[in-house]
């Protein structure tokens, strides 16, 4: 009896080492413009071929402004990166959507929106949100550069299995509770480094019960756990989802590929080395007050007392983390002031989060002094958006309204905060100056950011309703 | 190539749990197409004031460790993005061996391919070692990969576990795509046999 994570391992294990590495066959490689540039200078110095070209795909998406690109772009690191990008995929031969292609968008929405992430594959990336893709039921991971330059080279990477552990959220969700509340819930439970050597697989009722957003949300952030992967079992949302999509098998094959994505799941009693079980009902909007997203509290709570803290380690890193996010002890989280929302990541930038965020806007308006992005996951998703109205709803509340990218997920293009500005975010990370020097981030589902953005203070959008 | 056999240097003691790759070094210094020159960034936030000077509270910009070429921390450092940005800017500031109670994962094998070693000791040994380490300038930490056990100023031994396969590529300075590139019939056949029985698998095409 195995598990989904066993059985993708074990079918993609090339040979096994005497010391129990394996040699891992990868199906796709996703490329970006950060974390390429030394490996293919890696595989030009030592006259390596790239091995597949029709297994990769490379984007444009970590430094790239989200202001109007036909002119090009300004910053001149920023643009070096993307030339060498664009140099690099042209010498080497692998498929490319360029910046101003519609397809262009954050690498971890563009993967599942083109039906390049399949079930029951390896996919890998420069990019530790590569755990994005596991809500598909691959086996998705983030990779350094060197592990990159390896991939280029063999399509293959030295790895040893990791540990299983069944995440089940059981019952329904309640009204206004999201995928983001959910895996926020599940990080404040098993800390950030709780998942560390595991895979993840999520399952139970209010798991099943998601739609491929919400499912990518919850995989997404894996990583902030601790664990590299995220899994969940492919299913009919899985198989409707992917149905007609650019790079997806087509037709007769298609059916194929279901038969065989149908064997995935894990067997019935099949062994997980550790299992964690949360109540769906007992879920609320979250929000981060702390610099990691195990730092998290429902919007209904507190920020909590150091002083309670018995461990002098742990005690000192609240103290330093409510410091630098300027919170006092028991302040109740709904009365906190935010000056910036941004709405988007490769956590939350699908269509479906962003009319979550216009369910809310909607006949409102952006609170005075506050600054409100949209940056959809993808040209795609921009277009798509705008044909619902869901640009006009949000633009007439007072959001901007951006192009595709990461944008102010890291900080690495113009969209950044200022030193000691606070924001309401729906992307992933909360570290100290994650979001520019300085900047403090609250993590927040759509919905929750949208009513942070038109009540200008972090909100439980269930008032909103 | 280089690799990592023994090491006896300098320790600085960072004692900080959950230290992310944004605080190893942040975003906006990735904005490079080289491996090396990340070094003055190492610890950014941490180590400059917002003027730029140097903050000289923080242990790196303090005799003698400026010149340390051990780091020791507290658990799940590494943590966040999979930037090899973070071993990158150790290894440009001088750092080839990082010891901790735990590390996260993509950190932790992206130090292998840069040839720095990490190496997890309980927390009562790192404190232990970070102890040690404040005692002045001649106190020095050994590192010995080939008898895997740290030697604290003291001489106090702690060993500690590390793959075979990881162990046998650091001792001798092995790249390892020439170790894979080694298998490249096995991996020729795998694909042709994954093609064979898969025979829905779509290849990627950009028109």
């Amino acid at each position: 009896m195995r598990t989904l994570f066993d059985k993708i391992w074990d079918s993609h294990v090339v040979e096994r080492l005497p010391d129990g590495t394996c040699i891992l066959y990868i199906d796709r490689h996703l490329v970006h413009e950060v974390t390429s540039p030394q490996a293919f200078e890696g595989l030009r110095l030592a006259g390596r071929k790239l091995h597949r070209a029709d297994a990769t795909i490379a984007v444009v998406d970590h430094n790239i402004p989200t202001s109007d690109r036909k002119a090009g772009i300004s910053e001149p690191e920023s643009r070096l990166q993307i030339e060498t990008l664009e140099r690099n995929v042209a010498e080497f031969g692998v498929p490319y959507f360029p910046v101003l292609d519609a397809r262009q968008g954050i690498v971890h929405i563009v993967g599942p929106e083109q039906g390049i992430s399949l079930p029951g594959f390896t996919i890998v990336c420069g990019d530790s949100h590569t755990s994005t893709h596991g809500a598909l039921g691959a086996l998705a991971f983030g990779i350094g550069t060197s592990e990159v330059e390896h991939v280029l080279a063999t399509q293959t990477l030295l790895q040893k299995p990791a540990k299983n552990m069944l995440v089940r959220v059981d019952g329904k969700l309640p009204v206004g509770v999201t995928a983001k509340d959910v895996i926020l819930a599940i990080i404040g439970k098993i800390g950030t480094n709780g998942g560390t050597g595991y895979v993840i697989e999520y399952a139970g009722e209010a798991i099943r019960g998601l739609g491929m957003a919400g499912r990518l949300t919850i995989c997404n952030m894996s990583i902030e756990a601790g664990a590299r992967a995220g899994l969940i079992a492919p299913d009919e949302t899985t198989f409707e989802y992917i149905k007609g999509r650019p790079f997806a098998p087509q037709g007769e094959a298609f059916e194929r590929a279901v038969e065989y994505w149908k064997t995935l799941p894990s067997d019935e009693g099949a062994h997980y080395d550790r299992t964690v079980v949360l109540d769906a009902a007992e879920i609320a909007p979250m929000v981060t007050w702390g610099t990691n997203p195990e730092a998290v509290a429902p919007i209904t709570g507190f920020v909590p007392d150091p002083a309670a803290v018995e461990d002098p380690g742990a005690r000192a890193q609240m103290e330093r983390m409510l410091n630098y996010m300027a919170l006092a002890p028991g302040q109740k989280l709904d009365q906190v002031p935010i000056d910036v929302v941004f709405i988007g990541s490769c956590t939350n930038a699908r269509i479906e989060d962003l009319r979550a965020a216009a369910g809310i806007a909607r006949g409102r308006h952006v609170a005075a002094g506050v600054r409100a992005l949209v940056v959809p996951g993808s040209g795609l998703v921009k277009a798509q958006a705008e044909a619902e109205g869901i640009a006009e709803v949000l633009i007439e509340a007072g959001f901007e309204w951006r192009e595709a990218g990461c944008s102010m997920c890291l900080g690495m293009n113009p969209d950044k905060l200022a030193p000691g500005q606070r924001s309401a975010s729906t992307s992933n990370r909360n570290f100290e100056g994650r979001q520019g020097p300085g900047g403090r981030t609250h993590l927040v589902s759509p919905a929750m950011a949208a009513a942070a953005a038109v009540t200008g203070k972090l909100t439980d959008v269930r008032e909103l309703l | 190539m280089p690799s990592f056999t023994k090491l006896t240097a300098i320790a600085a003691p960072l004692p900080l749990a959950n230290v992310d790759t944004d605080k190893i070094i942040p975003a906006r210094f990735l904005k490079t197409i080289a491996r090396s020159g990340l070094g003055i960034n190492l610890f950014d936030t941490l180590r400059y004031n917002a003027d730029g000077s140097e903050n000289p509270e923080f242990v790196l910009n303090r005799e003698p460790y400026r010149h340390a070429k051990i780091l020791l921390a507290h658990e799940n450092f590494g943590c966040g993005s999979s930037r090899e940005h973070a071993p990158w800017s150790l290894l440009d500031f001088g750092i080839t061996c990082v010891i901790a109670p735990s590390f996260a994962d993509i950190f932790y094998n992206n130090c292998f391919k840069n040839f720095i070693l990490p190496v997890k000791l309980p927390r009562a040994q790192v404190d232990a070692l970070m102890e040690g380490a404040e005692n002045g300038a001649n106190a020095r930490v050994t590192v010995d990969l080939e008898r895997q056990v740290v030697v604290s100023p003291t001489g106090e031994e702690y060993r500690f576990e590390i793959d075979e396969f990881r162990k046998y590529l650091l001792l001798n300075g092995l790249d390892d795509i020439g170790q894979t590139l080694q298998h490249a019939e096995s991996i020729q056949s795998f694909e042709q046999k994954r093609e064979q029985e898969m025979n829905w698998l779509p290849k990627i095409k950009v028109r």
